[in-house]
């Protein structure tokens, strides 16, 4: 019950997040100097012209009833039309979003491996050099964001030493027989290794320098519960029944070491797919953030209202998403 | 017991004179620009354009970094990009820091209905991408160091508010603010002078971090070319111009890419160092 009430409770503040983060945008980029009907028109177009485009769009109303205007679509599932691509501005996102939801949870995956690893092998070598430059390594990784990972594995990885791909998402004379945007996914459902791999190819350089800052996040973390894990009475009782130090390390601690962790992840997965706007432009990836910057350039108002949109909802999905997963995870939660 | 502290405070005192070191450097290079740099920042020279740096073969004498495609001095535009850098670091940062603290500082400690409007407007601005939105903020404003610097305290606020806003709830739940009113403090002296002495370490530290943030921003808006006008030299500028030609002349991006690197690490591993000299138990 009081499980219930707290969840309506989340939901509607969600929904109160979100009305700010439409309002705020959308007054935000009608401030933006720069006249996109113009953009639009070929030189010589009449002023009848510039007027019937102007009020197709719906530009030639006052702010406020713009904004109820769109709102009112909105709440229909329709987001306008994108006035560069002049395609509904709903086809468009939901066409790239694939591509960034692919990129985050690959990163993801990547981070949680990276920093699972530390975790384990710094909590197994603990007191040792292993486990020193495992620290400093975290440390580097932390400090350093995404966006100069990617420029350091574009030099590293693309030029210096070229084994990955860093420009797009897949080699463009491929032959696709993909029915949705979601390649990495269909490529293994269709069994089409060959395209599996060279999407991955295109993929990995990106999803690691998001995973590389969130994997020493993970690796701190994780390690430190785990080593304060270690001290209790229970492990000990483990270990003197002749457990192996990886059993007593991953069936033991770990359960109980991996809640508070849990909840950074999911904080964080937030930030990595805020990044994946930067990251997909310096990939040239065709995902959600690339399309983003592109629309600020051309001043393409619907279309930069709904992606914004789009990834406000994503993040508060997420982060719903994983406070649910942790009441259900705690059990000191569960029935509270 | 004992010895582990210590060895954990060289450490720390090792991290500290490191990363502050390089920071000390870019100032100096940053302030005596004219004198150190052996070039204009803009002069060009179409005859030298993408000469390599002075240990590779062919390179021009006096170009110790080499030039970039119009011919200009690559070390010269490097040490002329750290003003950009350090102002955006400076004034963004310090900015970024009074206004997110003072509205943490509210609400965290007053509470009530400043707290509610504060922190639904914390939950709002998390629920933005940050770069999206500084790069929407730029196109708003215009391209420009002001501009850079608004995008930066729009965008970062939250990141002062959310954990002084914490602070000062811990701070305030103690007895000693409590005992100031009863001595006949108004609340707004009470937070001023009880509360903020004991949230400053933590802003210190924060502010460092953000400094570095700051010039991480402006990279990136120079990356996509939205920063201070193209001529100025700024590093991510020159990174942005160098990576259309890295295959021809790797130096223009390496070694402002390189100088980005190493400022990032120095602000976070400065603020890291300290904020583990203020942390009473390692003291």
């Amino acid at each position: 019950m009081q499980i219930l009430r707290s969840l309506l409770f989340r939901l509607a503040s969600t929904a109160v997040t979100l009305v700010g983060v439409a309002v705020i945008v959308f007054f935000v980029i009608r401030v933006v100097p720069g006249d996109p009907i113009a953009m639009m028109l070929p030189p010589g177009a009449t002023d009848e012209d510039i007027a019937r485009l102007t009020a197709l769009y719906g530009l030639d109303k006052s702010i406020p009833e713009q904004f109820f205007i769109w709102a009112g679509g909105v709440l229909q599932g329709d987001f306008g039309t994108s006035i560069t691509a002049r395609r509904p501005v709903l086809d468009l996102v939901l066409g790239r979003l694939p591509a960034t939801l692919e990129l985050s949870i690959m990163a993801l995956v990547i981070a949680v491996i990276l920093g699972g690893v530390a975790a384990l092998t710094g909590t197994r070598e603990r007191g040792t050099k292993v486990e020193a430059g495992i620290d400093v390594a975290n440390g580097m990784a932390l400090s350093v964001p995404d966006f100069l990972w990617a420029l350091i594995l574009i030099l590293l990885f693309g030029v210096a030493w070229p084994v990955f791909h860093i420009s797009g998402r897949v080699t463009p004379s491929l032959d696709l027989p993909f029915v949705t945007n979601f390649y990495l996914f269909e490529s293994l459902v269709r069994l089409r290794f060959d395209l599996w791999a060279d999407i991955v190819s295109h993929m990995f350089m990106p999803a690691l320098a998001l995973a590389i800052p969130l994997a020493a996040i993970i690796g701190q973390l994780l390690k430190q519960s785990l080593k304060e894990t270690m001290h209790l009475d229970y492990v000990t009782l483990a270990r003197t029944k002749g457990y192996g130090e990886n059993h007593v390390i991953i069936r033991e601690a770990l359960p109980n070491a991996i809640l508070p962790t849990l909840t950074l992840v999911g904080v964080q997965f937030t930030f990595l797919i805020g990044g994946t706007v930067i990251i997909e432009r310096l990939f040239s990836y065709e995902g959600l953030g690339n399309m983003a910057i592109d629309a600020v350039i051309n001043r393409d108002l619907p279309l930069i209202q709904g992606i914004v949109i789009l990834f406000a909802v994503l993040f508060t999905v997420v982060n719903l998403v994983v406070d649910l997963t942790y009441a259900l995870l705690n059990p000191r939660l569960r029935n509270a | 017991m004992l010895d582990g502290r210590s060895q954990i405070r060289r450490k720390i005192g090792l991290r500290l004179w490191l990363s502050g070191g390089w920071l000390l450097i870019l100032v100096l290079a940053a302030v005596f620009a004219p004198l150190l740099s052996p070039h204009g920042p803009l002069e060009q020279d179409l005859f030298l354009g993408r000469m390599p740096p002075f240990w590779v073969a062919g390179a021009e004498p006096g170009y110790y970094l080499g030039t970039d495609s119009l011919g200009r001095d690559v070390l010269t535009r490097i040490i002329y990009g750290a003003r950009v850098a350090l102002i955006v670091a400076l004034v963004a940062g310090s900015i970024t820091a009074l206004v997110g603290s003072t509205l943490g500082l509210l609400a965290g400690y007053l509470r009530g209905w400043v707290d509610v409007v504060i922190s639904r407007l914390i939950d709002i601005w998390m629920a933005f991408p940050p770069v999206l939105f500084s790069i929407l903020l730029i196109a708003v404003l215009g391209p420009g160091l002001v501009s850079i610097i608004i995008a930066i305290v729009v965008i970062d606020w939250t990141r002062f508010a959310r954990v002084v806003r914490a602070e000062a709830m811990a701070q305030g739940a103690m007895d000693y603010p409590a005992s100031a009113q009863i001595a006949g403090r108004t609340r707004i002296s009470t937070m001023i002078v009880e509360i903020l002495p004991n949230v400053l370490p933590t802003i210190v530290v924060l502010l460092t971090l953000e400094m570095g943030i700051a010039v991480i921003v402006e990279a990136i808006l120079s990356f996509v070319n939205l920063s201070i006008s193209t001529d100025d030299p700024t590093w991510g500028g020159m990174i942005s111009e160098g990576r259309t030609s890295i295959h021809q002349a790797w130096w223009i991006m390496v070694f402002p890419l390189i100088t980005l690197f190493l400022t990032v690490l120095s602000f976070s591993q400065f603020g890291e160092g300290l904020k583990d000299r203020f942390d009473p138990v390692l003291r």
